[in-house]
């Protein structure tokens, strides 16, 4: 009984919402309290970016997750644990814009040509933008189920571009641990499913993918 | 523990001193750990006594100096400068100590020592940082000897009226106001008179990144990220949330008085 009102959609969908929620009112808790360290503009930077990163690869596991339990109610995740990534990749991009450089338009279009790291991390954000613009049931209706899962296959250029955008910045000063791990996951994320589209008969139900719900 | 010293009004900042508590919590100490938060929690473990440092190389007379000694060699002085680190961020400190010139002198340099050569502590049983091979240990510092002999170059001991914490340093590091932060070695057990210019470990790790001069200019960017600006820790409401950034300025505000170190020189050729 327990079990069944678990895996109600709505059920699991409002869990996760609060779940992906915490980090942020974390975040707004300590930020209120003075308690983000020494350069809290930094901290605010470095936690949206990590979890943006986090719910984006979650997001991209929920369907081998879907595959190897044959749980069929965790698939409306995919959607929600996306669009939780984008809010913390959008508020990452406003701190970064408004607190850290101050909205100073000439140095923030200075970053965007002069800085690979930026240049990857906006490419992966406009990505992103139009994946969750193109998120709302009416927005799916209108492109049609068919051109909405071409173009949804970009979140396999954004999530890596994600990734790369924060290995680059950790790069030169050889502190790699984090971005590699990231980089390691999804690349068993990814690997899974040129594996499935390698075995057609599973690969058709392993990128099964349709629009918004299920 | 308190340090006596007195002000020298001459090298005393008249902006608004950063609270010992970010100085303190806010620290690039990679021998205890990479996150800046690291070197406050687990640089406890450091033993500061007793503590030698060995100076040697080209002098008439090395020799090794026990903390003690040091502490002894010249008058303290608490000097209120600001500090700006590489990674675009800056505090306003008062340290305490005297000029490096004043050990230098006391070894007698010789004619063929042209540069200075400083080396941080490097035991694994005490810097849990050292595992890791984000650097190559031990930490390595160099300058010139001209800017070694620079009378801003203050040798330090304490901060705050205070010791230096060992996350800061302890016992005994350099600091160098018109360089960026890295260049300023903590925890120092040898100095070495050189005919060569040796080593540095930022400039060894990643060269395009980080020259051997690293003096703190706005018009020479760092490939990743602008230098033009940066964040003063503690301004600003709610703890620096809401501060604009400060222009940076070229050597860091001395450039009055250390730009004639460096007449003649392109300054964008040799960051």
């Amino acid at each position: 009984m327990v079990l069944n009102q678990w895996r109600q959609p709505q059920t699991l969908r409002r869990l996760v919402w609060v779940l992906v929620s915490l980090p942020l009112a974390w975040l707004m808790a300590k930020a209120l309290a003075i308690e983000l360290g020494a350069n809290p503009v930094e901290t605010l930077e470095h936690e949206t970016g990590s979890w943006a990163l986090i719910l984006l690869l979650a997001s991209l596991a929920v369907t081998p997750l879907r595959q190897w339990t044959g749980w069929g109610f965790v698939a409306p995740l995919r959607r929600t644990l996306g669009l939780f990534g984008f809010a913390y990749a959008a508020l990452h991009v406003l701190i970064y814009a408004v607190l850290d450089r101050s909205l100073l338009w000439s140095e923030l279009l200075a970053d965007l040509v002069k800085r690979p790291y930026v240049m990857l991390g906006m490419a992966a954000f406009t990505l992103l933008l139009v994946l969750a613009c193109t998120s709302p049931r009416r927005v799916v209706k209108r492109l049609g189920a068919a051109r909405w899962k071409v173009l949804h296959r970009a979140v396999y250029l954004a999530v890596p571009l994600a990734v790369l955008h924060f290995t680059w910045l950790k790069m030169d000063k050889n502190l790699l641990a984090r971005p590699l791990s990231y980089a390691a996951v999804l690349g068993v994320l990814l690997g899974l499913r040129l594996w499935w589209l390698k075995r057609p008969a599973r690969g058709a139900a392993g990128l099964q993918s349709s629009p918004a719900g299920e | 523990a308190d340090l006596p010293a007195t002000k020298n009004n001459r090298w005393a900042t008249l902006e608004k001193v950063t609270d010992s508590s970010l100085v303190t919590t806010y620290n690039n100490f990679y021998e205890f750990g990479t996150d800046k938060s690291d070197p406050a929690r687990h640089a406890l473990s450091l033993k500061t006594r007793p503590w030698s440092v060995v100076v040697e190389g080209e002098c008439n007379r090395p020799r090794t100096f026990a903390i003690e000694d040091l502490l002894k060699l010249a008058p303290m002085e608490e000097r209120i400068y600001k500090f700006r680190c590489v990674e675009a961020w800056s505090v306003v400190v008062p340290w305490i100590g005297y000029p490096l010139s004043r050990l230098l002198k006391a070894v007698e340099p010789n004619s063929r020592a042209k540069f200075v050569a400083f080396e941080t502590l490097a035991d694994p049983q005490q810097m849990p940082g050292l595992r890791s091979p984000v650097l190559d240990w031990p930490y390595k510092e160099g300058l010139r000897m001209d800017e070694a002999m620079h009378e801003l170059a203050l040798l330090t001991f304490g901060q705050y009226g205070k010791v230096l914490p060992n996350q800061s340093g302890a016992p005994i590091r350099m600091v160098l106001p018109w360089k960026y932060g890295f260049k300023s070695i903590k925890s120092i057990v040898r100095i070495r008179l050189t005919e060569k210019q040796p080593p540095t470990s930022w400039n060894d790790s990643a060269p395009r990144e980080y020259g051997f001069f690293s003096n703190v200019n706005p018009m020479v960017d760092h490939p990743r990220w602008s230098q033009a600006t940066e964040r003063r820790l503690g301004e600003g409401a709610l703890g620096g949330l809401f501060a604009p950034r400060r222009k940076t300025e070229l050597f860091n505000g001395y450039a009055e008085a250390v730009q004639g170190l460096y007449a003649g020189l392109d300054l964008k050729k040799w960051f």
